[in-house]
Parts: C-alpha cells; structure tokens; sequence
C-alpha cells in the first residue's frame, strides 16, 4: 500500500498535464478520419492552456483525450497521455471512473444540455460528490449549496431544486462549474463553455473562472475559437490546424508577434473599431477534410507563403523565442 | 404541480361525455334493426310497437341519449336486446376475461420489449441489434389472428400442449390462477403480445439510441459515473415516451383483440362485441364501448399523471 502511494505520489515540479505523440483515428466502415496527427502537450500546476482552432481542427477531440471520453469502439488512440502522473490512456475503467469527475473534470459548450433534464441540478451535482468521496446524498447537497454559493448563483437553495431548463444560460453555466469543481479537480477541462452564451454573460463566467482557478490552484484547459476570450482568459496558447499545434507561446506572444501564417491569418480576420466600415479580411479556403489530409503541411492549400516544401513534408517545430514556437518551413517569410 | 393534476383530472369529465355520445351515435348510424333480434320478422306491427316502446326505441334519438346517460350514470345500461340479461353483468362479466388476457399479454409484450429495445438502443447497429429489429418488425407486421391459428395448429393440433379454445374448464367465472385455468389462457396471451412487444421494441429502442447521443450523457461519463448509474439516467429519460406507449398498446389490448378472443373463442368483450353486431344487440355494443372507451380514458389520464411525475417539463405546457 505504502509502496504504491510512494510509487504514484506526483511531484511537485512535474507538469500535471503531459501529452505526447497523440493521434487519434475515427474508424467506420467507409472510412478514416484523422482528427489528431501528433500532438505534443505540456500544462504546469496552475497554468491556464488554450487551444485556439476553428472547428475540425481537433480541439475539442483532443481535450476529450485527456479524459478518455471517445467512444472507445470506432477510436484509435496512439500516443502518449499523463495526467497528474497517471498514464491515462493505460488506465483500467475502474481507475478511469475515479479519475474522471475527481482529478480532472470538464465543463461543455452547451450548459443546457450537458445536466441530465429529468433531474434537478442539486441531485446532479450531490450524486458526484456521493460517487467520489462516499457521503450521503444530504452531506453532497449540503455540498452543492457551498458550491453554488462559491459560484455565485443567487439564491442557491431554492435554485438547487431546480430542474435544467429552469436556468438561464449562464446560470447553468454556473451551475456546471460548481458541478465540476464538486470533487476538487486539479484540472479543469473547458470546451468552449462561453460560446453559447451572451457577450455580458461570457466575460462574468470568464472572470469567474479565472478567479477560481487562482483561489483552488488548479490547472486549466480551455478549448476555444475565440481569440478575444484566448486573450482574456489564458497564461499560454496553443494554435491548433489540421489536428496539429502549429504554434504555441505565451500569449503575449502569440498576440503580438505570431509567427505562423495561420496564426497570422486569425489575427488578421479579428474586427475592431478602427477597421469600421472595411471588409474583413478572411483566410482564403476552408478546413482540410480531416478523412484525406495532404501529405505535406495542412495549411498549405490555403498559405500564401506556401512553396513545393511546404506541399511536400509536415514542417517541424522551429523554436522562436523560449516556449515559443512555430511549425512551418517559411517562417523567415513571417518575420516582424 | 398541484393545478396540473387537478386540471387534467377535470378534462376527464368533458371527454368522457363526449365519448358517450359518439359510442350511442355511432352505433345507431350502422345499418340494420335492432328489432330484427327481437322479434320476428313476421310478427304483427302492434307487437312490433310495444316492444320498440318497451326498449325506448320509439323515442327521438338526442331523448333516448339522455336517458341513456342518465341511467348509465347510475350503474344501469339496459338490457340486451338479443337474451334480455342486464347489459352492465355482461360487459363486466366479460370486462374481467379480457383484463386478465390483456395485462398478462402486456406483462410479456412489455418486458420483452423494454428488454430487447434497450440491448438493441444500446448496441445500435450490432447483429443484435439488427436481430431484435427484425423480431420487432416482424411482431409488428404478422397479422395476429393467423398467428394464433397457427400457435393452435402447432400446439392443440399437431401437439395437443395446449387446449385451442375457451377459458377454462368450468364457467369462466370461477377463474382461478391453476394449471387448468392458466394453460388456456396461455396461447391468446402470446398471441396478443407480440404487437405490444414489437411497437414497446422500437420506441425503446429509438428513444435509448437518442438519449444515448445526448451531451448529457458524456457529461455523466466525465462526473466518473458508473455505466450501471449512466443506465439509470437513461431509463429515467425513456421512461415517459415508453409509458405513453404502453399505455396506448394496453388500451389498444382491452378493446381491440376481437379478432384474437373469436379465433380463441375467449370470453371477453371482444368476442361480446363481436356477437352483438351479429345480433345487432345495440344496448350491449353501446355498452360494451363505453365502458372500453371511458377504460381508455381512465388509462391515459394514468399515463399522463406519471409522465407528469417523471418528466418536470411536461407541467410546463
């Protein structure tokens, strides 16, 4: 018993979140989608991560990886993935049902949708806290009420006997980071959790998250195509194309000096005040197909530095400046 | 949640009374007399008279549905035109032999088909699942009443099992849960349950297969849930459209096995009713579906109230 304990212990030190190598294959009968082609991952004890990508671009997929949430029948997962020192793709189901809900926990896009409709939220949130720690249901809506309250949802008791679709959007959302805060996770999952809301409703929950991130020291994913909310929200950000990082770096970084030319694509695109009355400028093309992915870099179909190069092998991570880097052959081209 | 109740507790009332009217209406606009059966087709006109006075058939129609009514109301649906025995001892007297039929056949159609369509919802697109598609759509498709010619063909006929007709050896009044009553009862119940069975198959089986791709659920994996505790917020989310279902099918099993209880020859009130269109007995077909209809509506006022309980949006509307 001792020796295990001594065995699993995390140190302090280690990053809690390692990824590395992951690919993550779709299979169905007529045929393959390539949704991660090698992605490589680090987040620190009290760090928030994003991962900024339109859709297809293996985000979310890659985000319910570190959880093992894919249908295991038609997934094939390649790679390596350790969270908080578990191997989590090794993980027997027994091990995995303790670990998801306890050391990492996700909320999702739609609030609405993600509590089960035909219970209310209090006996959602206390039917986790029973499953991970053996309280009674009182003791875990007891816990929902100090949870509800940590979230800041007015008048938590009466709204714990409310059912889903007595919420309001971000009240919901409320509601689903208490519920994933319930076991005291060390790490956050966080799939798009603004997108569906209002624009007024998106910066409280930002704030919110962000403050509790601080107080209960966990550790963040945040999983976004909003650069707005990237730039809120995160310590760190990693641009995600065609099921591969193409840049990551702090987000200053990222923000200011981006190297990659999607990168480069996405800030361009952003509107603002000063651009009134000008055409935004898009990112010519759309998404590789995910099933028939060029064998070269995926963003050069649509690059406007792209040369043979570029069509012909996947470029590899060229380091700009510490933690930041880059995956492309022409990044000279991209030079402020 | 209260009012909810209430309310729909009070619907009852305005749809039963219309459900009488049209159950009297109807059968008065199907062709043939009523007095064919009683009296012979040469008696005298004065005879003819009396009788038509003693029955209330001189009467104008909407005068004859307001006695009805009101006499209904009090227990009382007249007398049968084809023995004279009191409508209301034969429509319960046969009302209890179709009960007994239909929930033992609805016991079998719905746990077979809560069974096979949650294994086929779950394993959706397996050979399973393909497997227990076709059962359904076959139970759904097979007419019935050749199914239990056939069931008697294999198992009075050819094996001589189970007994072809009938409920039991003595009156079906004395009806007592035994081998000897039990094993007539065995071979309509079967065959009445293969509808249910087939329909309660595939609205489980689309209703779990839906449910199953809800966010909700891959929330609840992520909480660290168990599949067995993942289920049970499954069932809870079937259960509301499966009740409305079963609920249907069994009223569907108390009135509409006429063709079953004649080929059985069951005592029940489809086999009643089938007699009293033959005699063009009109108080006990009246009868018969009024008390099947109001049957109906007791059911469904049932489902309704648990759906209620089970499903918090439904009090919404």
């Amino acid at each position: 018993m001792n020796q295990t304990a001594e065995i699993v212990a995390p140190q302090q030190d280690q990053p809690l979140v390692q990824v590395s190598g992951l690919e993550v294959r779709f299979k169905s009968p007529d045929r393959t989608v390539h949704a991660v082609n090698g992605v490589d991952l680090t987040l620190k004890r009290g760090e928030i991560l994003t991962i900024l990508g339109e859709s297809g671009s293996g985000k979310s997929v890659t985000l319910r990886t570190l959880m093992r949430l894919l249908p295991e029948r038609r997934t094939q997962l390649k790679g390596q993935v350790s969270v908080d020192g578990r191997d989590v793709l090794a993980m027997p189901q027994r091990e995995l049902r303790r670990f998801r809900g306890r050391t990492a926990a996700m909320i999702f896009q739609e609030p609405m949708l993600a509590f089960d409709p035909v219970f209310t939220i209090g006996q959602q949130i206390a039917e986790t806290v029973c499953r991970h720690e053996g309280v009674s249901h009182k003791e875990g809506l007891a816990r929902a009420l100090e949870l509800f309250e940590l979230v800041r949802i007015p008048s938590a008791r009466r709204r714990l006997a409310n059912y889903p679709h007595e919420l309001s959007g971000g009240m919901s959302q409320r509601a689903m980071i208490a519920l994933a805060l319930s076991c005291r996770p060390r790490l956050l999952l966080a799939d798009e959790p603004t997108t569906a809301l209002d624009a007024t409703v998106q910066i409280q929950i930002l704030l919110l998250l962000r403050e509790l991130q601080r107080e209960l020291d966990m550790s963040v994913i945040f999983v976004t195509h909003d650069m707005g909310v990237a730039n809120e929200i995160s310590d760190r950000i990693a641009v995600m194309y065609g099921g591969r990082i193409v840049e990551t770096g702090k987000v200053g970084e990222i923000i200011a000096q981006p190297r990659h030319p999607y990168t480069l694509g996405l800030m361009n695109s952003r509107a603002s005040g000063e651009l009134k009355g000008q055409r935004l400028e898009a990112i010519p093309g759309s998404p590789p197909d995910l099933a028939t992915l060029p064998s070269g870099c995926a963003f050069a179909p649509r690059c406007p530095y792209a040369i043979d190069t570029c069509h012909d092998s996947v470029p590899i991570a060229h380091t700009i400046e510490g933690q930041h880097w880059a995956a492309c052959h022409r990044l000279e081209q991209t030079q402020p | 949640m209260g009012t909810y109740f209430f309310k729909r507790i009070l619907y009852v009332i305005p749809i039963t009374l219309a459900v009488s009217f049209f159950c009297f209406m109807l059968v008065h606009l199907s062709p043939g007399d009523p007095m064919d059966a009683v009296v012979s087709a040469d008696a005298p006109r004065e005879v003819v008279a009396m009788v038509q006075a003693a029955y209330g058939f001189d009467r104008p129609l909407p005068e004859q549905y307001g006695r009805w009514v009101v006499r209904a109301v009090q227990g009382d649906l007249g007398l049968s035109t084809a023995n004279g025995r009191a409508v209301t001892t034969e429509v319960f007297g046969a009302l209890v032999n179709t009960l007994r039929l239909a929930l033992v056949a609805s016991l079998i159609g719905f746990t077979l088909g809560c069974l096979f369509g949650t294994l086929a919802g779950y394993w959706q697109g397996s050979l399973l699942d393909r497997f227990v598609t076709g059962i359904a759509v076959g139970g759904v498709s097979i007419p019935h009443y050749w199914l239990g010619m056939m069931l008697v063909i294999v198992f009075s006929v050819e094996l001589s099992w189970l007994p072809s007709s009938g409920a039991g050896p003595g009156s079906s009044s004395d009806w007592v849960w035994e081998w000897r009553y039990i094993r007539h009862l065995i071979l309509p119940a079967i065959t009445l349950s293969v509808i249910p069975m087939g329909v309660v198959t595939r609205t489980v089986r689309a209703m779990v297969a839906e449910i199953l791709n809800h966010d909700f659920v891959e929330a609840l994996r992520a909480k660290g849930l168990a599949e067995v505790r993942v289920f049970l917020h499954v069932v809870k989310n079937v259960a509301p459209t499966a009740l409305a279902v079963m609920g249907l099918q069994l009223g569907y099993l108390l009135g509409g096995s006429i063709l079953v209880e004649t080929v059985f020859s069951w005592p029940g009130t489809g086999l009643l009713l089938n007699n009293a269109i033959f005699q063009r007995d009109l108080p006990i077909l009246q009868g018969t579906i009024l008390v099947l209809a109001i049957f109906f509506v007791l059911l469904n006022l049932m489902v309704d109230l648990a759906q209620a309980r089970l499903d918090p949006r439904i009090q919404r509307n």
